[in-house]
């Protein structure tokens, strides 16, 4: 068990998410930053899936009342065990007792705890990510709150050391492949979309300008700040499904990028989807900053998850032996 | 996975419609691609992407199939690498495909029209030049059908409103509209599923749970459903 002592509003239960209801309007929700939880869950021989406390709100705090093993990843929380500080990207063993904190960030927007043996609320629907808008999964459907006690699953792999091992994270391990713009601003690659075509003039514009991230941004989607692009003509446009990443453009001209908590189906023009791939980076991005959209292609892609894949099969392969070493 | 069991699937009794224009394909992101079908905002096209739906069920290279108003929205399990044998791939699925008709089951909703929830009907009597009570009965006087959910869970977009009654969404949404309130939406009708922010219009309210995420079968309503409208009390 873990218990929460406290907890802004809007930090959840998130595994990687609910894919199955999806035609029955059910959000898929899920990490924003998929590639850090799947990280911390292989650090700590749990099934990538696994459920874990996506903070994004600080500070947090919460108490160990059993042994175990945690994986604190994503963005760079300043986290501390009992007031010790611990690096980023860092898992250790934890004894009951102790307390975890996180603080706001020194880089990124989100943090995650995943446990040894994942966080185990119910399966609804098949996950145990939190619906915030359907109101189930992750702890009764909502944020949680202090005096929150969260189970734990089992774990079938020893603890890890209580001296800890660390990650590179990926934004250093991956840089080479997750390019950022002379400004700084992150690059996140994009595929045009349906109806690309109808904002041909003001296709330059959307690519090359920095897209601010406004305030109004959220589990749910980014709206993005900018010289607004128009559509050559008004469509009415009937609901379709849409996925996380899908850039679509309200008469207001200002883009939306769906995410985790979007709705299934949406009636707005689609100018582009951002890769799968480059989601996670956007999942660390906070209202203020900027981003930049690159035009991309399925090639890319391509590419670019099979490095990913990569360096996630160097990371299960090195944590085993590792944590062997280490625990001896 | 599209929620029609194949025993719920009949061959429709009208020949499928000859359509001469073809579908559009275009893609969200890497690995889903949207199917639009050609045409009207209307029956046969809905039937049409409904066994589109169903013939691609089968093919394990997909990992969702996610059906929208005219349209499908197929999601690969991995990105395709061949641009061309997908799109060969959908065309030759919507050839195939022909009009089927569900014999989904008949929900009838009670609802209260007008009163404290009915905030748009003003609005729809304005843009329609319809007395509230023409309003009324032209709404509960049709039979609808389930086109697809989505949106929110298990929220109907709902095909078979009088054209007469068809009101634009609202520029401006109401920001808590309650759970059950009655609605039309452009040229659909719905009943919404969640309270929360709504761009449609409310004309009347059910007492209606239309998702429940621990039940077997979640979804009150499927692709297919048919649906009357029973004006259990007017009050204008």
């Amino acid at each position: 068990m873990i218990e929460i002592e406290q907890s802004g509003a809007l930090n959840t239960v998130q595994d990687l998410g609910r894919f199955n209801f999806r035609h029955m309007g059910v959000s898929v929700s899920g990490a924003m930053d998929a590639l850090a939880l799947r990280a911390g869950n292989l650090l700590l021989g749990n099934d990538e899936n696994a459920a874990a406390l996506e903070v994004q709100l600080f500070p947090f705090r919460m108490r160990f009342l059993q042994d175990s093993s945690i994986a604190v990843t994503g963005a760079d929380c300043r986290a501390t065990l009992d007031a010790t500080p611990l690096p980023p990207w860092w898992g250790c063993g934890v004894r009951a007792g102790q307390v975890l904190e996180l603080r706001y960030p020194r880089s990124g927007a989100r943090g995650y705890v995943c446990v040894a043996g994942g966080i185990d609320v119910p399966l609804v629907l098949g996950s145990r990510s939190t619906a915030l808008r359907g109101g189930f999964g992750g702890v009764d459907g909502r944020p949680l709150q202090r005096g929150d006690r969260l189970a734990l699953g089992e774990s079938r792999v020893p603890p890890l050391p209580v001296s800890g091992i660390g990650i590179e994270p990926p934004d250093s391990a991956l840089h080479a492949h997750f390019p950022r713009n002379s400004a700084g601003d992150i690059q996140l690659r994009a595929i045009p979309s349906g109806e690309y075509a109808l904002f041909a003039a003001d296709a330059a514009r959307f690519w090359q300008q920095s897209w601010q991230v406004s305030n109004q941004s959220n589990r749910t989607g980014y709206r993005l700040a900018g010289a607004p692009i128009f559509p050559s003509e008004t469509i009415e446009m009937r609901s379709y499904g849409l996925i996380p990443g899908i850039v679509q453009v309200p008469p207001g001209g200002e883009p939306i990028i769906q995410l985790s908590d979007a709705n299934t189906a949406g009636g707005y023009p689609k100018i582009a989807g951002v890769i799968e791939q480059d989601l996670w980076r956007l999942g660390q991005v906070l209202p203020g900053q900027s981003i930049q959209l690159i035009q991309s292609d399925a090639r890319e892609a391509i590419a670019i998850e099979q490095e990913v894949a990569r360096w996630l099969n160097r990371l299960r392969l090195s944590c085993q032996p590792l944590r062997k070493a280490l625990t001896v | 996975m599209p929620v029609m069991s194949h025993s719920a699937l009949q061959p429709a009794s009208a020949p499928a419609l000859a359509c001469s224009s073809d579908i559009k394909l275009s893609t969200i992101g890497a690995r889903a691609w949207l199917v639009e079908a050609p045409g009207g905002f209307d029956l046969p096209a809905q039937r049409r992407i409904w066994s589109l739906a169903r013939l691609l069920h089968a093919d394990e290279a997909i990992e969702a199939l996610i059906p929208g108003v005219t349209n499908l929205l197929v999601l690969f399990r991995h990105i395709p690498l061949d641009e061309n044998a997908v799109r060969k791939q959908l065309h030759a699925a919507w050839d195939q495909a022909q009009a089927i008709s569900p014999q989904g089951k008949l929900i009838e909703i009670p609802v209260h029209y007008g009163g404290e929830h009915a905030t748009d009907l003003a609005a729809v009597c304005h843009h329609t030049g319809l007395s509230p009570r023409e309003v009324v009965r032209l709404h509960h006087q049709s039979e609808y059908t389930v086109f697809a959910l989505g949106s929110a869970p298990g929220f109907g977009y709902l095909h078979g409103l009088d054209p007469q009654l068809a009101t634009p969404r609202k520029k401006v949404p109401s920001l808590s509209m309650l759970k059950g309130t009655v609605t039309i939406g452009g040229a659909q009708a719905g009943v919404s599923a969640l309270t929360g922010p709504n761009g449609w219009n409310a004309i009347g309210f059910a007492e209606l749970t239309v998702f429940d995420p621990l039940a077997d079968s979640p979804a009150l309503m499927a692709p297919g459903d048919r649906i009357r409208f029973l004006p259990q009390r007017i009050e204008l």
